[in-house]
């Protein structure tokens, strides 16, 4: 009986474009047009602003905890700027940039972590899904609308979006396992922020890359600089036409960094140090895109002034909105709404208890 | 003896245990380094090192099920969840393994594990951080559920739940980890799991309750005094499964009038068991029908309305003054 060696076929690359300087390598620049250029700046401008203004909010009491996302701009960016409207986007909670890419208001996500449910409503109806705080769980669902959208003969793609902690849980194991048996067109975006709360990379899997994963489950993968918005886009890009074309899912790893707390409840200087974090500024996705898009005549300083202030204008704005709304709701009342189709006699029987409540509250003053 | 609050009391019960019995270890999503997300299991990396204190990988059921080998091997790991609302991916390894081992295999194994997780709500978190859902393991046979009330009785409940034969859900109330202090004593102090307490007494009214919703009641028997002198006895379950019901029903029947306070849902909840035991026990000497003031049968929403779902004092003491009442 021989011993012999099992030749695979599959190899793993890792794809950069723009370095940390901002050099292109210009034989693989996506070739994406001025305009998306332009407009993916703006987003990831607006991204890191949205991000330092909700932990001011948050530091005066004004909204709860929230998971920031700064330095990862262009791992989330870059993946959703390859989707057409009509595809799917399945987020984890880190991508509140690509949220916005996705039409929800700056006002939704302020609402939202300020606990109003109400903010979900305010997110316009479409193909994307709301956060899923459970780790990993998302990610079958994309495999479900993937699969779905192939049954009633459309091309959309699906898109889904988790961390490198999430490699671990068995949901994540499950989906790309589906995912490679029914050839579902789904694009697994992984952004190894580097850690999962306190836990380092290298404590989560032995595994040398993120990316070599798909390879287990009969897919492609690939790493990519996650700092770096023109190979995500490329990579990305690649994924989804495999997955238009029937030709199914793939993982594509970014590899970026989470340059502030887990969320606003961590203190990162626990865990890690602060060399390591300054390592990583000099890699920022923004200072290289912009130092790209400058060497291109794209960006001038006058127009990166522009847009910083346009972009803060349009925080104000919406956060002077969502303070205002919020004065209008939060009637409790309404928490009794959206369980069911149809309200089920014994909540309706609570919310009528509740409304006695507060009715008999008001009379004594006191709490319903 | 030095007033500790209940993370601080919690964190004495493990650091104690650890050192008085090796085979004791711990697990979980940063419980080493990081010292846990509420600092409950804080300096116990630093003191017994990476080999008892494991910083795992992201996985409930990993955690769970790697737990249930570790016990049957014979040693005693505390596993924590960072969230009661995070232990559901690990429901399989529970309701499947940990608490039927025992069972399959005729006694010839057992699961001295202990599961410990933050519940309820309170604190200003997010969607999934907040729920009570003590039901589901409660309604497990083979899961032993305890939920201490305050710093002193975690402490010792901690203790008697690492020394168990059995698995035990240990879930422990986010909005109590930091509210008070209380005197600890140093010295071990151990409570038996499937006992409950009588705080106060009263020849009035039953009240049963347990976990975060202690001090609402108590506060609401207090205000109930001042305003009619009616006398609320209220008796803490301390563990949810298996019920102690031998309070209770004695003060119900002395009382005649019970009620039963948790911030679970109401349909099907821990506080359904407790009426049918008075149902079954007590109802001869009942003279009003038990009253129930817990959380709606919805998800608990988002922070902005959290209070108004949670059931608080007013509300108990409203309650209170219907069944005196009645
Ligand atoms: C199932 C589950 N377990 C635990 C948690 C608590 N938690 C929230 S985020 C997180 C770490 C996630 O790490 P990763 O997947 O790398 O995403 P990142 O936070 O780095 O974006 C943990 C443990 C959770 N939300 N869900
Ligand atoms: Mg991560």
């Amino acid at each position: 009986m021989p011993r012999t060696h099992i030749e695979l076929d599959e190899s793993i690359e890792r794809l950069s474009i723009l370095d940390a300087e901002g050099n292109v390598d210009k034989e693989r620049d996506p070739d994406i047009n001025r305009e998306l250029l332009l407009k993916l700046y703006r987003a990831m401008v607006l991204g890191r602003r949205f991000d330092e203004r909700l932990l001011a909010l948050q530091r005066q009491g004004r909204i709860g905890t929230f998971p920031p996302i700064s330095g990862q701009e262009a791992a989330h960016l870059g993946a959703v700027a390859v989707l057409q409207p009509e595809d799917w986007m399945v987020p984890a909670f880190r991508e509140t940039a690509a949220e916005v890419w996705r039409g929800r208001s700056l006002e939704s996500v302020i609402l939202g972590n300020a606990g109003f449910n109400e903010a979900a409503a305010l997110a316009p109806p479409g193909p994307n899904l709301p956060v899923a705080v459970p780790v990993g769980s998302q990610m079958l669902h994309a495999v479900g609308l993937g699969w779905a959208a192939r049954y009633r003969g459309k091309d959309q793609v699906v898109l889904t979006f988790f961390g490198d902690g999430a490699t671990s849980e068995g949901d994540f194991h499950e989906a790309m396992n589906f995912a490679g048996v029914y050839q579902a067109p789904v694009i697994f975006v992984c952004q190894n922020n580097q850690w999962a709360i306190s836990i380092p990379r290298h404590a989560q899997t032995r595994s040398a890359t993120i990316a070599q994963k798909a390879l287990a489950y009969g897919m492609p993968g690939i790493q990519v600089d996650g700092n770096d918005v023109l190979a995500v886009y490329a990579a990305v890009a690649e994924a989804a036409a495999r997955a238009r074309a029937g030709n199914g899912p793939t993982l594509v790893e970014c590899e970026t960094y989470r340059m502030k707390m887990h969320t606003t409840a961590d203190d990162p200087k626990r865990y890690r140090t602060d060399e390591e974090v300054e390592g990583w500024r000099r890699k920022d996705p923004i200072l290289r895109f912009e130092t790209y898009l400058k060497r291109r005549r794209l960006l001038t300083k006058a127009k990166i002034e522009a847009v910083d202030a346009e972009v803060r204008e349009a925080i104000q704005t919406a956060v002077d909105a969502a303070e205002t709304r919020m004065a209008s709701l939060g009637d409790p009342i309404d928490m009794f709404d959206h369980a069911y189709a149809e309200m089920t006699p014994a909540i309706a029987a609570h919310r009528e208890e509740f409304l006695a409540e507060t009715a008999a509250a008001a009379e004594e003053g006191s709490d319903a | 003896m030095p007033k500790l609050t209940m993370v601080q009391a919690l964190n004495l019960a493990l650091q104690q245990e650890m050192a008085a019995d090796d085979r004791v270890v711990l697990l979980g999503e940063d419980v080493g380094v990081d010292g846990g997300v509420f600092r409950v299991t804080d300096g116990l990396y630093e003191a017994f090192g990476a080999e008892r204190v494991l910083d795992t990988p992201l996985a409930e059921s990993g955690i769970v099920g790697m737990s249930i080998g570790m016990a049957v091997y014979g040693l005693r790991p505390v596993c924590e969840m960072q969230f009661s609302g995070f232990s559901y991916q690990a429901f399989h390894q529970l309701e499947n393994h940990a608490a039927r081992m025992r069972w399959r295999s005729q006694g010839h194994f057992h699961v001295p594990m202990v599961l410990r997780a933050p519940y309820g709500g309170g604190v200003r978190a997010l969607e999934h951080h907040s729920e009570s859902r003590e039901a589901y393991y409660a309604h497990t046979p083979g899961l032993k559920m305890v939920i201490p009330s305050g710093p002193r009785n975690a402490r010792a409940l901690l203790v008697a739940a690492i020394r168990d034969p059995d698995p035990v859900i240990f879930f422990e109330s986010k909005a109590l980890y930091r509210a008070y202090r209380e005197e600890v004593p140093d010295k071990e102090e151990v409570l038996p799991i499937g006992t409950s307490q009588i705080t106060r007494e009263g020849s009035d009214l039953t009240i049963v309750t347990y976990g975060a919703m202690l001090r609402p009641v108590m506060a609401a028997a207090e205000e109930l005094q001042q305003q009619t002198g009616a006398a609320a006895e209220v008796i803490d379950l301390q563990t949810i499964a298996p019920l102690d019901d031998t309070l209770f029903v004695a003060s119900a029947r002395r009382t005649g009038r019970a009620m039963i306070v948790h911030e679970a849902p109401r349909s099907f909840g821990p506080g359904a068991e407790v009426v049918t035991r008075l149902v079954e026990k007590a109802f001869y000497y009942l003279e009003a029908p038990i009253a129930r003031v817990t959380g709606y049968d919805i998800v608990i929403p988002l922070f902005a309305r959290e209070k108004s779902y949670l059931p608080n004092a007013d509300r108990v003491l409203r309650a209170a003054r219907r069944l005196i009442a009645a």
